[in-house]
């Protein structure tokens, strides 16, 4: 048997709280919100206390859909970069950057999320970006 | 007290008695709960006395709980104090761990935890550390008791004006077992309603935790709009004990209003 419970901050937004997730042999299945950390001093609001549950979620999306006929359809990453920045430069072309807007999210690395506003602002050319985490 | 614990725990695992034993650690700077398999491990193990007594207490009966329904066959060492115990003594009789695989280790809480607290016992049966130390009375519910009843009814309705919904009373809960909770049912209360129905939502976890609060006080410390949660249960304790004579825990009988035999 393996138990661990490793420190780690939370994924939901901007505020940084900290806790343990408790994970037995791989599997996550629970989290214990940190006492110790200066953020949130052992407390969690109720997305922080249920993170565990989306990290081996089934209904987690783990590949690239794209509608097609109306109809979400599993398609390869080839597919579905092509399918965007084809779409992205011919909105661009025919009613201007401003008619595109960029949201990111607070799963993924603050490097990552300069990434896309420097995609937004220099690559396409407007100003319209945000994400979920800004409480 | 945390050498005399470490000797204590290292004796345990090294002669096999326990698996693991399930305590609290400083790793990375920050404290948590930890299975201790080896004593090679235990140079990070604290008793959650980080800055003051018992301010890094965490709810390891919980945890133990999770682990033994996967190794149900395996006995695991507890750190416990006085309402840990009580904690393990309760959950025995709800069939939720079993005695026989459970073996503690306990420290008795200083004067000061205690008096924070309000402890009736601030110690376990057994203790390596520590001193047992005097139980002291509840000021905070004779304080709330001296109300008159609006007095009382706005006191509480306050409180629970400010609640968030976040559940972190009910999940950091070592007595919250239940597979479905009371207060994710759908007639008591609105699944999408934030914030909650009051006072039905804190009255429902307060009639749930008759026969079962062990007044450890982490729901307390883990409402982030500090409901004075552990004197709610507090109370709701001293009306089960005038009525039936039963308080969880110190005791090994099951709770009066436990209909499940």
């Amino acid at each position: 048997m393996e138990y661990k419970t490793v420190l780690t901050t939370c994924t939901h937004c901007g505020c940084g709280c900290s806790f343990y997730l408790e994970v037995l042999d791989g599997d996550v299945i629970g989290t214990i919100p940190c006492k110790t950390s200066p953020v949130n001093e052992g407390k969690l609001c109720i997305k922080g206390w249920n993170v565990h549950q989306f990290i081996q979620s089934d209904k987690r999306l783990k590949r690239p859909l794209l509608r097609k006929d109306g109809v979400l359809t599993e398609v390869s990453w080839d597919e579905a970069m092509d399918f965007t920045a084809s779409r992205l430069r011919e909105i661009k072309e025919t009613s201007g950057s401003d008619s595109l807007a960029f949201f990111t999210s607070a799963k993924v690395t603050n490097e990552e999320n300069y990434l896309l506003q420097k995609f937004a602002r220099a690559a396409v050319g407007t100003n319209s970006v945000d994400h979920c985490a800004r409480l | 007290m945390k050498e005399k614990v470490k000797e204590k725990v290292g004796d345990l695992l090294e002669s096999g008695q326990i698996k693991g034993f399930l305590g609290l650690s400083n790793k990375y700077g920050h404290v948590g709960p930890h299975l201790f398999c080896s004593r090679d491990e235990l140079e990070s193990l604290v008793v959650g006395d980080r800055n003051r007594p018992g301010d890094t207490r965490y709810s390891l009966n919980r945890q133990l709980i999770n682990i033994h329904r996967r190794y149900p066959d395996d006995v695991f060492g507890v750190l416990v104090r006085g309402c840990d115990e009580r904690g393990l003594r309760t959950l025995f009789t709800w069939n939720q761990l079993n005695p026989d695989k459970v073996v503690t280790v306990g420290i008795a809480c200083p004067k000061e935890l205690a008096e924070e607290c309000e402890c009736l016992e601030p110690f376990p049966q057994e203790f390596v550390g520590g001193e047992k130390g005097e139980g002291c009375s509840s000021g905070s519910v004779a304080g709330i008791d001296d109300l008159d009843l609006h007095g009382r009814f706005d006191y509480w309705m306050e409180a629970f004006s400010r609640c968030i919904k976040c559940y972190g009373c009910r999940d950091v809960c070592p007595m919250c077992f239940c597979n479905e909770c009371s207060l994710e049912d759908d007639g008591l209360i609105d699944p999408g309603e934030i914030p909650p129905e009051i006072p039905i939502f804190h009255l429902t976890r307060a009639v749930h935790m008759v026969g079962r609060c062990i007044d450890c006080g982490l729901c307390s410390e883990a409402c982030p709009a500090d409901i004075p949660l552990r004197t709610l249960y507090k109370k709701v304790a001293d009306i089960v004990d005038d009525e039936f004579k039963y308080r969880p825990g110190y005791t090994e009988e099951k709770s009066p209003l436990n209909i499940l035999r």
